[in-house]
């Protein structure tokens, strides 16, 4: 499995199709819009549903609110932004208003990593996985194509609680088919193999793919670990990376040391230590192409195929 | 000193600003052309008439600020900026491109006159106040001048920032808010409506000025009076168009962010005129 036929897409895509057809199965879905429904689709709602569609016009926090307030009242509350602004600028309405009341509250961010491109770096959410992470109690999910965001989001509407959701704007192949079943809080294994584990999610995953074609190659065989959900996070997938291919290599559009590669080191290091290296950014980044970006700041597959192979040299050192 | 300029002159540089912005998300294909072409006699009168400011010493402590809120408008502060001096024309085909001085958002240490890093809206007032009050403390004469745009007011960050400007009696600060009707997804009576904002800043202890924003005489006698308004902040309410001197981009909400096509750059060119 590697892509499918279907035409490249953006797992951005999958939000307002997905709300709608969850409406006319009867869901209690409401939407709140902070002036980026354009963007992230959330329009598409309003132009079935405009008495379940409210904007607040461009107040995040306003949004946030709102959301909390309606799903005390017993709606699906799905709200959507760019995901800078969505932990970004309503930290504390998340924290305080929906995270702790534990409130069913379904927070769907697009553009989300530096793939966004020519916008530049206010526009481009590398600290959002690490922000909604640090919620006790917060699902956290970044689907790697639109089959997955579709999913996911179905998943959130019907499971009572706090969701975050990243979804990116760059059009990718599709990874998944119909066939397909996203599981909360499982691990999808994209490659089977033993002799390192690759663990990504988002648009990282298909470089992760590419990585893992690459090295075998080379007679290297590697698991490769779709890591949709991080929160609740796979620990027993990533328990049996570690013993079973006995290195690791994380891979996010995200910054290294506060997401993915931070969960993942926390559960080996406390349960199965092993050598591990990250691919993922060290710091913010600047305007342009999104393919240019993503090579310039070392998020391609070449990328993951170097650090599998120093991460295998290490093996068995302490 | 960059402020000497006649009104035809004036007119004139609006035209040249206009033409970057045309270049510039023509080339980049991307960026906001509807909200920079609104703002442009606003900046015109601004870089050229009504601030002091040296290109050449662009980090002079004395300089009057313009603080761009709406981070976005990048287009029509990077074409001021080139037309003042800050830095070479040629350079604008490099806007949004990878290793450009010309981010896609303001960013301070790229172009020397970028006074604030932006993009996230709703930030420009506060870090004005700021400012002002830092130059009161100083004991300088500056003044600092805030472009907001009308979307940007559904913040309430800016809200917050309204009431302590008020508070503190900033008659150093202008505020300058960008009232072209539209915002990202839709036109902002539709999606949150701002009322009569003069009244609602005056309630908040604000001069309020209302002008038509493509009038350059207009600005300038508004500019003149926040000027002479003391002890408590101006606000220039600029009535503008979306899309300012470009038939097909003008009030569509569709040409907030997208670049356009080169024939369709053709058409725009020539409708601003040399
Ligand atoms: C906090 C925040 N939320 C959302 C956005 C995305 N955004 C960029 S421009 C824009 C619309 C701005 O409208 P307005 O202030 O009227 O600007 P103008 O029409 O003058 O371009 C939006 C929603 C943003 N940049 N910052």
């Amino acid at each position: 499995m590697t892509t499918t036929s279907a035409p490249p897409a953006a797992t951005r895509e999958a939000l307002g199709r997905t709300l709608v057809k969850l409406r006319n199965d009867g869901l209690d879905i409401v939407v709140v819009d902070a002036d980026l429904g354009n963007s992230t689709t959330a329009r598409k709602f309003r132009d079935e549903f405009p008495d379940r569609f409210f904007t607040v016009g461009i107040a995040e926090q306003n949004m946030i609110g709102v959301a909390a307030g309606l799903a005390a009242a017993g709606k699906i509350a799905f709200c959507s932004t760019f995901s800078v602004f969505m932990p970004g600028r309503c930290f504390d309405q998340i924290r305080v208003g929906v995270a702790q009341p534990q409130l069913n509250v379904k927070m769907v961010a697009s553009h989300a990593g530096i793939s966004v491109g020519e916008d530049g770096i206010s526009a481009q959410a590398i600290e959002d996985l690490a922000l909604m992470c640090s919620l006790p109690g917060v699902n956290v999910i970044g689907p790697a194509d639109v089959v997955e965001a579709e999913q996911a989001i179905e998943v959130a509407a019907r499971t009572p609680g706090p969701f975050y959701i990243r979804t990116g704007r760059s059009k990718l192949p599709q990874i998944y088919d119909e066939s397909y079943r996203f599981e909360l809080g499982k691990a999808h294994v994209l490659r089977p193999g033993g002799d390192a584990t690759i663990i990504a999610n988002g648009l990282l995953v298909h470089a992760a793919v590419e990585a893992a074609d690459t090295l075998s190659q080379d007679g290297i065989d590697c698991r490769v670990l779709n890591m949709a959900t991080l929160r609740p996070l796979d620990e027993g997938a990533i328990v049996a990376a570690a013993r079973e291919t006995g290195c690791i290599v994380t891979a996010e559009e995200h910054l290294i040391g506060t997401g993915l590669s931070a969960m993942v080191s926390q559960v080996v290091t406390a349960n199965a230590p092993v050598p591990m290296n990250a691919v993922g950014l060290t710091g913010y980044a600047e305007s342009g192409k999104s393919n240019e970006l993503l090579e310039k700041y070392g998020l391609t597959a070449s990328d993951i195929v170097r650090e599998v192979k120093a991460v295998i040299e290490r093996k068995g050192q302490s | 000193m960059v402020a000497t300029e006649t009104t035809e002159e004036l007119a004139a540089k609006a035209r040249r600003i206009r033409r970057h912005i045309i270049t510039m998300v023509t080339e980049a294909q991307s960026g906001h052309p509807g909200g920079s072409l609104s703002s442009v006699e606003i900046l015109t009168a601004l870089f050229f008439r009504v601030m002091q400011h040296d290109p050449s010493n662009a980090a002079d402590p004395d300089r009057d600020r313009f603080v761009l809120s709406k981070g976005h408008c990048t287009p029509v502060y990077y074409g001021a900026l080139t037309e003042a001096g800050y830095f070479p024309v040629e350079e604008i085909v490099t806007f949004r491109q990878l290793n450009s001085r010309l981010q896609g958002h303001s960013k301070v240490g790229t172009v020397p006159g970028v006074e604030m890093s932006a993009g996230s809206l709703g930030q420009g007032l506060s870090y004005s106040i700021g400012q002002a009050l830092a130059a009161r403390l100083d004991g300088r004469d500056y003044r600092t001048f805030c472009l907001l745009g009308d979307g940007e007011c559904q913040e309430g960050s800016n809200w917050e920032a309204f009431m302590s400007a008020g508070f503190y009696e900033l008659d150093n600060l202008c505020a300058i808010i960008d009232r072209n009707g539209v915002q990202n997804d839709w036109f902002v009576d539709e999606t949150m409506p701002l009322g009569a904002l003069d009244a609602k800043l005056e309630a908040f202890g604000w001069h309020a000025v209302t002008v038509d924003g493509h009038d350059i005489d207009a600005l300038l006698a508004a500019f003149d009076e926040a000027q002479r308004t003391k002890g408590c902040p101006t606000v220039i309410i600029a009535r503008t168009v979306k899309g300012k001197g470009v038939s097909f981009m003008e009030n569509d909400p569709a040409w907030h962010g997208k670049g356009p096509s080169p024939e369709q750059a053709e058409q725009a060119l020539a409708e601003i005129g040399e």
